[in-house]
């Protein structure tokens, strides 16, 4: 027993010692393949909006209040998925994100949002998150759709075109500014900028 | 005997009856003009499933459009899709209230709308008038099932004074 844990550890501390330089490499590299990609399938999996609403707490309130918005039904069948807005694309913010999602994770075990009532106590708490991430990245995930530079302003009505020329141009509003609650429903505004 | 008897009863049943159908026949003509006036299913048969009209688009243009008379809450030239207006937000107001109209350029909602029935001005708009789609309501792009023949105070005096002329 203690011979075979010795060798063990032996194999460990100098594989080329026991294994063939070249098994190693090629051991290495398909083991690097299998695990790479094993963790990017199991990312994407989770960046789904199928993996999201499979918790009852999203699939009935926000995704529920989102059939009825212009971002899940539309003249022109273009949808945005839960991830496309709340997942940043780039990946370096995209892990730092799905860090924070270990939260969300703890309060679904312990359903801390697990009824409608419990949902709409928190809900001002959640949409500050969002508003707050959106705000500081100037509304990345938006643009990520809605480029500034290809608009036409005059395909817009006119209060639009006013405020997206102003405004939005010279960088003192970025989208959520203004278009709060566009996707889901409002919590209780008071005291928030613009309300 | 009784066979008379019989007649007689019979005779009378059928003078007592026939206004009735008659004015039965009547209604079910009068019916039919006013079914042929305006319904969403036009003249379609009772058993019949209309082919749904399509649905008009909400007028969006932001040009004011006049009122009818002196009270006529203005209606709404702009989409409120989604628009929240319940007991946590009023979506309206985040344009329309007086201390957001310098930002927006939206009209500021009349100033009866912060009063309260003793006619006291609030800080906020009065629980009264919270609710907007109550009176203000967006305009489809469609024609009017029926005519309307409102005529308004000015039209009928110029009309009276016209004919007073001559």
């Amino acid at each position: 027993m203690k011979n075979l844990l010795k060798i063990g550890w032996q194999t460990v501390r100098k594989p080329s010692g026991y294994y063939s330089l070249g098994a190693l490499v090629i051991g290495g590299f398909i083991a690097g393949i299998i695990f790479w990609g094993g963790f990017n399938t199991a990312l994407e999996v989770t960046n789904t909006e199928a993996f999201c609403i499979s918790c009852h707490e999203m699939e009935d309130n926000v995704y529920e209040e989102m059939k009825t918005t212009i971002h899940f039904s539309n003249r022109s069948g273009v949808r945005a998925t839960c991830p496309d807005c709340h997942v940043p694309h780039a990946w370096t913010d995209k892990i730092a994100r799905k860090m924070q999602a270990s939260k969300e994770v703890w309060g679904m075990l312990f359903g801390t949002i697990d009824t409608r009532e419990k949902f709409l106590a928190h809900r001002r708490g959640l949409a500050e998150n969002e508003w707050r991430r959106l705000k500081a990245n100037d509304s990345l995930e938006c643009r990520n759709c809605h480029n500034f530079d290809y608009m036409d302003f005059t395909e817009q009505s006119e209060r639009a075109s006013y405020q997206h020329s102003t405004a939005l141009a010279d960088g003192e509003k970025t989208c959520i500014d203004c278009h709060k609650g566009i996707a889901h429903q409002l919590p209780n505004m008071k005291g928030v900028e613009g309300w | 005997m009784k066979k008379l008897n019989l007649a007689v009863i019979a005779s009378l049943l059928v003078v007592a009856v026939s206004p009735i159908m008659y004015s039965l026949n009547a209604n079910a003509a009068d019916k039919e003009t006013i079914n042929s006036v305006a319904t969403l299913r036009d003249a379609t048969p009772i058993d019949v499933q209309k082919e749904p009209n399509a649905i008009p688009k909400v007028v969006n243009k932001d040009i004011k459009q006049g009122r009818n008379y002196p009270m006529q809450p203005p209606v709404i030239p702009h989409t409120t899709r989604s628009y929240e207006v319940n007991k946590n937000n009023n979506k309206c107001m985040s344009c329309h209230s007086r201390h957001r109209t310098e930002k927006t350029q939206a009209p500021m909602v009349s100033v009866t709308h912060y009063m309260n029935r003793d006619g006291n001005f609030l800080a906020e708009v009065s629980p009264r008038r919270y609710f907007c789609n109550q009176c203000h309501v967006t305009q489809l792009d469609a024609k009017p099932l029926v005519e309307n023949t409102f005529t308004d105070m000015h039209s009928l005096m110029k009309e009276k004074s016209k004919a007073n002329k001559h």
